[in-house]
């Protein structure tokens, strides 16, 4: 197991309730995996979870790419620059 | 040149980044915090980034623009914190030796920015804080994003 810190904005960050939070998982899982874990843990984020990307390391993540322990991860709800 | 700032904006700098001798068209795009949206009254936007990966993400548009467009040179400044309606929210600006470039350039570079960096604005007014784009969010799609 590893503990990942993860960053949250906007959306997400209200529903959380933190600007980051700290998650205990399996070292390697998904950008996938990572999510659904939010969302069982935050069931606010759930209605939300086909349209948060997760980035890690500062690049939007596939579902199928996998974190390690020292990875910068975020939780990216629909963007709105402009 | 892209980044991010928290003091208002001004076009001069940009039509400075841009601007050389080959260069027959300046195209520029202001983003300007407006009074209203889908119905509702704006009395102010407040910005927010994740500021590192969105000005790494500023700068892989603009690089895919300079890859895409011959002889175009390009600049965005976008605004962070809160804005009063009439602000400038973001600039662009593109030039090129031939107006079509100039143009088309500067069009990519604010649509992508849109699409992409990961800012988020929240508008206040008479119903309250509100993230755009948030409850549209909402059960909208079950895809995981690329």
């Amino acid at each position: 197991m590893v503990k990942l810190q993860v960053l949250a904005f906007a959306g997400a960050r209200d529903v959380i309730g933190a600007a980051s939070v700290f998650v205990d998982v399996e070292d390697g899982l998904t950008a996938a995996a990572l999510l659904a874990v939010l969302c069982d843990r935050y069931p606010g984020l759930g209605a939300y979870r086909g349209s948060i990307r997760v980035a890690v390391n500062g690049c939007y993540a596939l579902g199928d790419e996998r974190i390690t322990s020292g990875d910068e991860v975020a939780l990216i709800p629909p963007v709105a620059g402009g | 040149m892209s980044y991010l700032s928290t003091l208002p904006l001004d076009m001069a700098p940009l039509l400075g980044a841009v601007s050389h001798s080959s260069a027959g068209a300046v195209a520029t795009f202001a983003g300007v915090v407006r009074d209203h949206n889908e119905g509702r009254r704006i009395t102010r936007l407040e910005y927010h980034a994740y500021d590192s990966m969105a000005e790494k993400e500023m700068g892989a548009i603009e690089k895919e623009i300079l890859e895409r467009f011959d002889g175009v040179r390009i600049a965005c400044i976008h605004r962070l914190g809160s804005l009063d309606v009439g602000e400038l929210a973001v600039a662009c600006a593109a030039s090129a030796p031939h107006r079509a470039e100039a143009f088309a350039a500067c069009r990519a570079l604010i649509d992508e920015l849109k699409a992409r960096v990961p800012i988020w604005k929240r508008e206040h007014g008479p119903e309250g804080p509100y993230w755009v784009g948030w409850e549209d969010a909402r059960c909208g799609s079950d895809h995981m994003h690329e």
